[in-house]
């Protein structure tokens, strides 16, 4: 006898996709706002040029009669202690930091999600390996390590990105490395095996989807702690360079002028604050929406 | 009737879970509460318990212990009831032990925080273990080094030690083998007969609640639908859920294979 | 051996045949010399144990899941073990296994139909456009209406999600299928459909089944053999309704005697075992049952007891079968309480050998010594 299907907390039977899509925005204001805030971010680097009144400040003009204007009219967030618009740069700025994290962050990935899964798969010695290597390289402090590199390499951004991936990359790999191993335990990885699926499909089909979850909230709450790091390079003259308008870096130069001149640092700082907020709650939305359980619990 | 439950209501939101006219258990008895996962069993635990809060569930009606009403009790005063006078055991004994601490002082705690002294704890539980036949000694070993089968009478000593009146177990033998689980049915037995404890036992199994229960009320979508003495609702049942459940449950020698 | 049901006089060739397997983990010895034989279908052989007894390492080692330490498979003659490239393609398709856990036994993320279709598509045993409409065959074969192929495992019920791991299972059109503990975790409704489910793919697509299980009421129903297994030995095994009413071995007895019976009928006095099973990483000397057995004597403790015949169908690994067969156990008298003195159990959870009440009129030898 052939059963209908019984009551379920969806109370519906499968959706459309579009549909599906819909109802789990709908379900997940968390989504929302750190979607329509992160695209608004991007938008804002996007237009950076076209919004900005004084894009020239963005780059090497410098204005010294407008030195450390509070916030007026013209200037809405004021000018820093050269001239320059502090709100141009602040829209400059978003093509900056966000995309050095997301290019720290997409290396980080990029070389931890391949190691973590096989390591978490085939267990063993390639596991072994794998780990004593990320071993290795939890064991360097961040900074220091940027500081042995960059009497090497140029200082730049190109090598803030470098450095910071090289010290980033060991967490991911832990973290994926610890749920591939949990998943290829699962009874379904055994039935896969029982039923004679390729080892490629049930990596790629089964143990990679359920294992990057946790990276996945992982990236977006790293994004801000990303910026915050590549202002510390920054800092000490490791990253960008002035003109170039990042957040980090305009915070590190304002530091000296905060009790006076409190806009220097406060919008820059806002600046970070936003948009890592933004990307953490995209994350935690993305999260839900990728976890099929979840979503529907709501 | 030591332990009396009247027009209990368990809600999450406006879905209710439980709805139970009446459930009563008296000194010296067994009651079993027996139905399908879902029907409500265990909220039912936990309203008695006076945890339902705890997972988000309203809980109204009258729930009474030797005539105290424990529906209205603050939480404070719940602490003091729970363990020391309504004990529970659940289906994982693991649950109930932190893999950190040893067994013993787990059940030293829970004494102490009942009001016994150091040596009357260390007494108590020596006994205790002794009363469900395992070596004292196994209170000094970590929840890992312990069966499921010795972590489920430890869980029924503490009960032991504490006096409760009244134990709530909730398919404390689902997870065992059934060698083991005899072991922990008789214990049930003699708990009953001994100490005159009043047990409410929760299961799925109809098979456990009949031979090991004195009355039986069955659950359906937490509502009773069944309740009677034992050896009548099982050869006799009123209701046509009951015979259907009787009727599903596998015998030993039917069919013999082919 | 598992003795086969005679055919027009002369034995067939099994199905499946296990010689002397033994799978170690570490020190563990899961399975340590197991015999059996599987018939070809409709046939289905119980594998009766409790925890330890190694009875879920034998299935997972027929569809080679877990590495084999001694001993041989061998699937319609051919040796399991050595198979390789197609062959084992082949074999893996002509067993298959379902598991206990409907909660972890689907990927949770990929839709039901799409997890019964996978196999299909993997062993290309239909085009791929055509496998979601063959899936909801499947389904349907298990009781499953089409809309359930859209669904994500965990919007269904545990009997529900058992019935979609089956479907899985039978996608590849397997002779042989294991299955281990499919009803533990499902209450008694549930229970029973996937019970009388297994039935009817049995009588529909002749199927033979290895059922694997501490629960004796389903392999009644469903079992024409069946083995009981104590610390990855076998110790009695036999057809299942003689097997089940007149027991051999003093663990079968006990295992009989414990389990509840809604008819007040058909309870049988209960054999009370002391103690825990032993440790499986140093099994006791001689008959690994003895310390916990209720009519154990010197013999039981240095001599390992062969596997052998007492009845023209029944083989047990027990030297005082026969007595047992007899009666002895009733004659050791076993009353409720005897062995529940304090202390008496729980000393015994330590390994030793129980102090029970010796028994007073069975002739074999001296019992004086017992109690050491």
């Amino acid at each position: 006898m052939i059963e209908a299907p019984s009551t379920l907390p969806t109370g519906g039977a499968r959706l459309p996709r579009g549909q599906t899509l819909r109802r789990g925005l709908a379900a997940n204001p968390l989504l929302v706002v750190g979607g329509l805030l992160s695209a608004l971010i991007v938008l804002i680097a996007l237009l950076a040029p076209l919004l900005a009144p004084f894009p020239g400040d963005a780059g090497t003009a410098t204005h010294p009669f407008l030195v450390l204007r509070p916030p007026s009219a013209q200037h809405w967030f004021g000018t820093d202690n050269v001239g320059r618009d502090v709100y141009s740069r602040v829209l400059y700025g978003a093509r900056i930091s966000p995309l050095i994290a997301v290019a720290v962050l997409a290396i980080a990935c990029a070389v931890g999600i391949p190691l973590g899964v096989a390591a978490g798969y085939f267990g063993g010695w390639l596991d072994e390996v794998i780990m004593r290597v990320t071993d290795i390289f939890l064991a360097f402090p961040p900074l220091l390590f940027a500081l042995a590199l960059a009497a090497v390499l140029p200082a730049s951004i190109t090598t803030v990105i470098i450095v910071i991936a090289l010290t980033w990359w060991p967490w991911y790999t832990r973290l994926v490395r610890g749920q591939a191993a949990s998943v290829a335990g699962r009874p379904y990885i055994d039935s896969c095996r029982a039923l004679g699926i390729s080892r490629r499909r049930i990596i790629f089909r089964h143990i990679l989807p359920n294992s990057i979850t946790p990276l996945i909230v992982q990236v977006s709450l790293d994004v801000g702690g990303v910026i915050l790091t590549v202002s510390a390079l920054s800092f000490l003259g490791l990253g960008a360079q002035d003109p170039t308008p990042d957040w980090g870096l305009m915070v590190a130069e304002g530091q000296n002028y905060f009790l006076t001149s409190w806009w220097v640092v406060t919008f820059p700082g806002i600046a970070i604050l936003v948009t890592a907020f933004a990307f953490t709650l995209l994350g935690d939305g993305l999260r839900d929406l990728m976890d099929p359980k979840r979503i529907f619990l709501r | 009737m030591r332990l009396a439950i009247t027009g209990l209501q368990v809600s999450f939101g406006d879905r209710r879970v439980v709805d139970l006219a009446e459930l009563a258990i008296a000194e010296a008895e067994i009651v079993g509460l027996a139905g399908e996962s879902g029907s409500g069993k265990s909220m039912t635990t936990l309203a008695v318990l006076g945890l339902a809060n705890t997972v988000g569930a309203r809980v109204d009606g009258s729930i009474r212990l030797d005539g105290t009403e424990l529906t209205g009790l603050s939480q404070r005063e719940m602490r003091a009831v729970r363990g020391r006078r309504i004990a529970a055991i659940f289906q994982s004994p693991a649950l109930a032990f932190s893999p950190v601490f040893r067994v013993g002082s787990v059940v030293h705690r829970a004494l102490r925080l009942h009001g016994m002294t150091k040596a009357e704890a260390a007494a108590a539980a020596q006994r205790a273990m002794r009363q469900v036949l395992l070596p004292p000694g196994l209170l000094d070993r970590y929840p890992s080094q312990l069966s499921g089968g010795q972590l489920q009478r430890v869980a029924i000593a503490l009960a032991l030690a504490l006096r409760a009146e009244v134990l709530l177990a909730d398919e404390p033998t689902s997870a065992l083998d059934v060698t083991v689980q005899a072991e922990v049915l008789e214990l049930l037995r003699d708990l009953r007969d001994q100490q005159g404890m009043s047990v409410l036992f929760i299961s799925h199994d109809l098979a456990v609640v009949a031979e090991l229960c004195d009355r039986v009320a069955i659950m359906q979508d937490g509502r009773i639908v069944e309740q009677g003495p034992t050896g009548q609702v099982v050869t006799a049942p009123a209701s046509p859920y009951t015979a259907g459940l009787l009727a599903a449950v596998t015998r030993l020698g039917a069919g013999g294979g082919r | 051996m598992t003795p086969l049901p005679e055919r027009g006089g002369r034995a067939p060739t099994p199905l499946l045949e296990i010689t002397d397997l033994a799978v170690r983990f570490g020190p563990v010895r899961a399975v340590d010399g197991v015999s059996l034989r599987l018939a070809g279908g409709p046939f289905g052989l119980g594998l009766v144990g409790e925890s330890g007894s190694g009875k879920t390492t034998i299935g997972r080692a027929v569809v080679r899941l877990v590495p084999v330490a001694g001993g041989q498979i061998r699937f319609e003659g051919k040796d399991v073990g050595a198979l390789r490239g197609p062959a084992l393609a082949g074999y893996r398709r002509a067993a298959q296994i379902v598991f206990q856990d409907p909660d972890n036994s689907l990927d949770p993320r990929i839709r039901v139909g799409a997890s019964v279709a996978e196999p299909l598509i993997a062993h290309r045993v239909v085009a791929r456009r055509l496998a979601a409409a063959r899936a909801r065959e499947l389904l349907a074969e298990v009781g499953l209406g089409p809309e359930f192929a859209g669904r994500y495992p965990h919007q269904l019920s545990g009997g529900q999600r058992q019935r979609v791991a089956i479907a899985r299972a039978l996608s590849v059109q397997p002779r042989l299928l294991v299955l281990d503990e499919p009803t533990s975790a499902l209450d008694v409704n549930a229970q029973a459909r996937i019970l009388a489910l297994i039935a009817r793919l049995r009588a529909d697509r002749n199927l033979a089944y290895l059922l694997i299980t501490h629960n004796l009421g389903i392999v009644s129903e469903l079992c024409e053999q069946t083995a009981v297994l104590y610390l990855g030995r076998v110790v009695e095994s036999g057809a299942t309704s003689e097997l089940l009413s007149t027991p051999a071995h003093p663990y079968t007895r006990a295992l009989r005697s414990a389990v509840p019976a809604i008819d007040i009928a058909a309870r049988s006095a209960r054999v009370v075992l002391p103690g825990e099973p032993p440790d499986a990483t140093s099994p006791p000397p001689g008959c690994v049952f003895h310390p916990r057995c209720p009519i154990a004597v010197d013999r039981c403790a240095t001599e390992v007891p062969a596997l052998r015949r007492v009845r023209p169908a029944r083989l047990v690994a027990c030297h005082r079968a026969e007595e047992v067969l007899a009666g002895a156990m009733e004659a050791a008298g076993q009353p409720l309480s005897s062995s529940r003195e304090a202390g008496a159990s729980g000393l015994a959870a330590e390994g030793s050998r129980s102090p029970g009440p010796a028994p007073a009129d069975s002739g074999d030898g001296p019992h004086a010594d017992r109690l050491r």
